[in-house]
C-alpha cells in the first residue's frame, strides 16, 4: 500500500500498543491526582472547616473563613511563623548557598587535600536530621553543651528566642552548604577547561575568569541550586522539629501545621487553613521560578 | 485478620481500611486531605455501634487478646510482658499479642489508631483524655468489670468515668507530682521545708545566698511548666476551679487566673534561669548535682537518679500553701491505665484481662519496672516499696481531690496549641499578663465553640 508512510494517528498502533500507551498516560494522571491534586484541593476545601479528625465526612461541618480570621487576629504564632520563614529563606540565599559555591570553586580548584574537605563538607548532608539535631544539641546545651564550656558563657543558644533561630540557622547552613557544594562541584567539572584557558590567554585574572566566563556557563546549574535553595528553605521543617518542635522563637509555618494536624490536636480545619496560605506562599515562588525558566526558552 | 508481626505492621494498622490499598505514605501525605477525608468515610461504621454488655466471665477465657502499648523503652516493656505473661498463665488457651509502639508515635497517632482496627485492650490515661474519646463512641464501656474491681478508691473510680456515669478505663499506676528536693542538701545547709508561701520565698533566698538555684527548671519540651501552672492554680483557686477552668468553663481573663500567673511571677526569679533551652532531664540532673534545691515535676525525676542510696537520698513535699482558706489537699497525681476498643475481637479475654489488670498482682509486676510509679490498688503488698514510693502512696491517699496534670484534663488541641506558646510565653515576659490572658481567652474560646 502506498499509504503505508503517511501516518494514520493512533489507528496506526497496534492494540498492544494502545494499551501501552494508554496505561502511560493513565497511570501517572492518576497517582499526581490521588497524591497531589486531590489531597491538595482536600486541604482547602477543609481549611474552611473545623474537622477535629474523627467521625463521619457528613458531621463536618463548614465555618467558613473563621480559621483564616482566628490565623490572623489571634494564633500568636502565626505572624512570627511567616517572619521566621522569611529570615530563613534570606539566610539561605544570601550565606548559605554562597558559601556552598564558594567551597565548590575551592575545592574544584585543587586546594591541598580537597578529598578530605569535599568529604567533610558533604557528611552533614549524609547524617539523618535526627543525628544532626542531637549534634547540634550537644553544642548548643546551655548547661552541657560545647559553646558554653569552652567560652565560659551562659548564652541560652536553644531556648532564648533571640537567638534560637540564627543558632538554628547555623546548623542549617552547615548542611545545606554541603549540598549545595556538591550539586555546584558537578557542574564546575563539566565546565570546558578550554574556556578557561582562553581567558587566561586572554589576560583574565581568576576572579573575572570566574564570574565572567565560568558562572555564565553555568546558567543551568545555577537555576538548580537556586531552586533547591527555594524549596530546601520553604520545606525548613525537620531540624526545628527536632530542636523544640517548632516553638518559643523557632515557629515556621511549617512546624505549625504539624502541631496542629498531626498527634492528638487534630485541629485539621484549623491546620489545614494554615497549609493552603504555605501553599500560597510557594505557589508565588512557584509562579516566579516558572516565569524565569519559560522566559530562557 | 493477621496479627501484626512488626512495628511497621502494626503502624501500617493504624491505617483505616478504605485506604489501605494504597500506600500508607498516601495517608501521611495526605493527611491534611483526601485521605483522612475518605478514610472518614469508611471508618465512620467502625466506630459506630455500641459493645454488646456480656459481662466479664468468671472462669477461664480463651482466645487471643490483644494488646496495643505504648511502654516501649525496655524495662517497662519486659514489665508489660511480664504481667500479660501471668495473665495467659492463669487462664490456659489464652494467649496475649502485644504490640508495642513508640510511646510518643502512639500518642499521636491515637486518633488514626481508635478509628482503624485497634487492639482489644490499650495503654492510656485516665481524665479529659479519656472522657473525650468515650464521648466519641471510639472505646468501649468496661462499668462491668468495674463491678468486680475490688481495692480501688471512690477517687479512682470517679477518674475512670466519663461525662455518661460509665466506667471506661482501668487504672493500673499512678504518680504524684510536687516539690522534690534531696535530703542530704536540706540536712547540710539545715533547710526546713516550706509551709507556706513566704516560707518558700524565705527559703528561695537562702538558697541563692549559698549557690543554689533554688528551683530548677526546664521547660523546652512545653509540657513541664504546665506543671507549675497547675500546682500554684490549685492552691490560689482550689481543685474545683482549676477543674471547671480545664474544662473551659471559666474564663482565663478571670482575676482568679491572673493572680495565678502573678503569683508565679513573683516566684519566676527563684527559678533556674534560661528554661526554655533546657530539658526536664538537664533540669533534673542539676538537682542530683546538687546545682537546684528543689523541683516541681513529677515523680519520675527520680529515674535521672541512680538506684539506690541516690534515689533514698530523693524526697518530696506537697507545694506549699498559698491561701488558708484553700489549703493544701489538693494535689495532682496522673493515672496510667488501660482502656477497651469499641469493638474488641475477644470481648470476654479483653475485659478479664481488665479486671486482672485492675489486682495486686499485676500492677505490682507493673511496679518492677518503674520504681517511681506506685499500684493504684490499695490492698497492694507496699513492704517491697522503696521510701519514695511509700511516701507518694501516702501523699496520695491523704489527698482531698487529685487532679491529673493540664493536658490530661482539658482537650488536647487546646493543651498543646494554645497553652505550650502561652506558658513559654509567660516565661520570656511575665510582665504582660492581661494581654497574655486575653490572648488564650480568644483561643480558648474558638476552640472550645468548634
Amino acid at each position: 500500500m502506498a499509504s503505508k508512510r503517511k501516518y494514520r494517528g493512533i489507528d496506526q498502533l497496534s492494540t498492544r500498543d494502545k494499551v501501552v500507551v494508554s496505561l502511560m498516560v493513565i497511570v501517572p494522571t492518576l497517582i499526581v491526582l490521588w497524591l497531589v491534586w486531590l489531597p491538595a484541593i482536600g486541604s482547602v476545601l477543609l481549611s474552611f472547616t473545623n474537622w477535629d479528625g474523627i467521625g463521619p465526612l457528613s458531621g463536618i461541618k463548614s465555618v467558613g473563613l473563621q480559621n483564616y480570621r482566628d490565623i490572623a487576629t489571634i494564633y500568636p504564632p502565626f505572624w512570627p511563623a511567616i517572619q521566621h520563614n522569611l529570615i530563613w529563606l534570606a539566610v539561605m540565599f544570601l550565606v548559605a548557598t554562597p558559601l556552598g559555591m564558594l567551597f565548590a570553586v575551592l575545592v574544584d580548584r585543587g586546594v591541598a587535600g580537597t578529598r578530605f574537605y569535599q568529604t567533610s563538607i558533604y557528611l552533614p548532608v549524609v547524617l539523618s536530621l535526627a543525628l544532626i539535631g542531637f549534634i547540634w544539641q550537644l553544642i548548643y546545651s546551655r548547661d552541657q553543651g560545647l559553646i558554653n564550656a569552652i567560652t565560659g558563657g551562659t548564652t541560652d543558644w536553644y531556648g532564648d528566642p533571640n537567638v534560637n533561630l540564627w543558632a538554628a540557622l547555623v546548623a542549617a547552613s552547615w548542611r545545606h552548604a554541603g549540598y549545595i557544594m556538591l550539586l555546584y562541584l558537578a557542574g564546575l567539572k563539566g565546565v570546558d577547561p578550554s574556556l578557561r584557558e582562553a581567558a587566561k590567554i586572554d589576560g583574565a585574572s581568576e576572579s573575572q575568569t570566574f564570574f565572567k566566563v565560568v558562572f555564565p556557563v553555568m546558567r543551568p546549574i545555577n537555576i538548580i541550586v537556586l531552586v533547591v535553595t527555594f524549596i530546601e528553605s520553604l520545606r525548613a521543617f525537620d531540624l526545628v522539629w527536632v530542636i523544640n518542635k517548632g516553638r518559643n522563637g523557632l515557629e515556621l509555618i511549617s512546624t505549625l501545621v504539624t502541631q496542629n494536624v498531626v498527634g492528638e490536636a487534630s485541629r485539621i480545619g484549623f491546620g489545614s487553613a494554615l497549609a493552603t496560605i504555605m501553599l500560597l506562599i510557594s505557589s508565588v515562588l512557584v509562579f516566579i521560578y516558572l516565569r524565569i525558566a519559560m522566559k530562557e526558552d | 485478620m493477621t496479627r501484626p508481626s512488626s512495628e511497621a505492621e502494626y503502624l501500617a494498622r493504624m491505617v483505616p481500611p478504605s485506604v489501605r490499598g494504597v500506600d500508607r505514605r498516601t495517608l501521611l501525605r495526605g493527611a491534611l486531605g483526601v485521605g483522612t477525608l475518605l478514610g472518614a468515610g469508611g471508618l465512620a461504621a467502625c466506630s459506630s455501634g455500641s459493645t454488646g454488655s456480656t459481662g466479664v466471665p468468671t472462669g477461664a477465657v480463651t482466645g487471643t487478646v490483644t494488646v496495643g502499648s505504648n511502654q516501649s523503652d525496655a524495662v517497662p516493656k519486659a514489665a508489660v510482658q511480664s504481667y500479660m505473661d501471668a495473665f495467659a498463665k492463669a487462664n490456659p488457651g489464652t494467649t496475649v499479642k502485644i504490640n508495642t509502639v513508640d510511646h510518643n508515635s502512639f500518642q499521636e497517632n491515637i486518633n488514626n489508631y481508635l478509628q482503624g482496627s485497634p487492639d482489644d485492650v490499650f495503654t492510656w490515661f485516665a481524665g479529659y483524655r479519656m472522657q473525650f474519646f468515650a464521648e466519641k463512641g471510639l472505646v468501649g464501656d468496661v462499668s462491668d468489670v468495674w463491678k468486680n474491681i475490688t481495692g480501688m478508691s471512690d477517687a479512682l473510680k470517679k477518674a475512670s468515668t466519663a461525662a455518661d456515669g460509665k466506667q471506661y478505663f482501668v487504672p493500673i499506676t499512678n504518680y504524684p507530682w510536687a516539690v522534690f528536693y534531696r535530703k542530704s542538701v536540706f540536712q547540710e545547709k539545715g533547710y526546713e521545708v516550706p509551709k507556706t508561701l513566704d516560707d518558700l520565698n524565705a527559703l528561695g533566698a537562702q538558697m541563692k545566698k549559698d549557690g543554689l538555684s533554688p528551683i530548677a527548671f526546664g521547660d523546652k519540651d512545653g509540657w513541664p511548666a504546665m506543671g507549675t501552672f497547675d500546682q500554684i492554680n490549685l492552691r490560689v483557686n482550689g481543685y474545683d476551679f482549676h477543674v471547671s477552668l480545664m474544662a473551659g468553663k471559666e474564663a482565663w481573663t478571670d482575676p482568679k487566673v491572673k493572680k495565678v500567673f502573678d503569683t508565679w511571677a513573683g516566684i519566676l526569679p527563684l527559678h533556674q534561669a534560661d528554661s526554655l533551652g533546657r530539658t526536664w532531664q538537664e533540669a533534673a540532673q542539676s538537682l542530683q548535682q546538687k546545682k537546684s534545691g528543689m523541683y516541681v515535676l513529677g515523680s519520675f525525676l527520680a529515674q535521672q537518679f541512680t538506684k539506690g542510696a541516690e534515689q533514698d537520698d530523693l524526697d518530696f513535699f506537697t507545694f506549699p500553701e498559698i491561701d488558708s482558706t484553700i489549703g493544701t489537699d489538693a494535689i495532682e497525681a496522673p493515672i496510667d491505665g488501660y482502656m477497651m476498643s469499641a469493638k474488641p475481637k475477644n470481648e470476654g479475654g479483653a475485659k478479664k484481662l481488665l479486671q486482672y489488670i485492675s489486682q495486686p498482682e499485676a500492677q505490682l509486676l507493673a511496679l518492677k519496672a518503674d520504681p517511681s510509679v506506685i499500684a493504684t490498688n490499695q490492698t497492694a503488698d507496699t513492704s517491697g516499696y522503696t521510701a519514695l514510693q511509700k511516701k507518694s502512696l501516702e501523699y496520695v491517699k491523704s489527698a482531698k481531690s487529685i487532679a491529673q496534670f493540664m493536658d490530661r484534663d482539658t482537650r488536647p488541641d487546646f493543651a498543646s496549641t494554645v497553652m505550650i506558646p502561652a506558658i513559654q510565653s509567660f516565661i520570656k515576659n511575665p510582665k504582660d499578663i492581661d494581654g497574655l490572658l486575653t490572648s488564650i481567652e480568644a483561643q480558648k474560646k474558638s476552640i472550645f465553640g468548634s
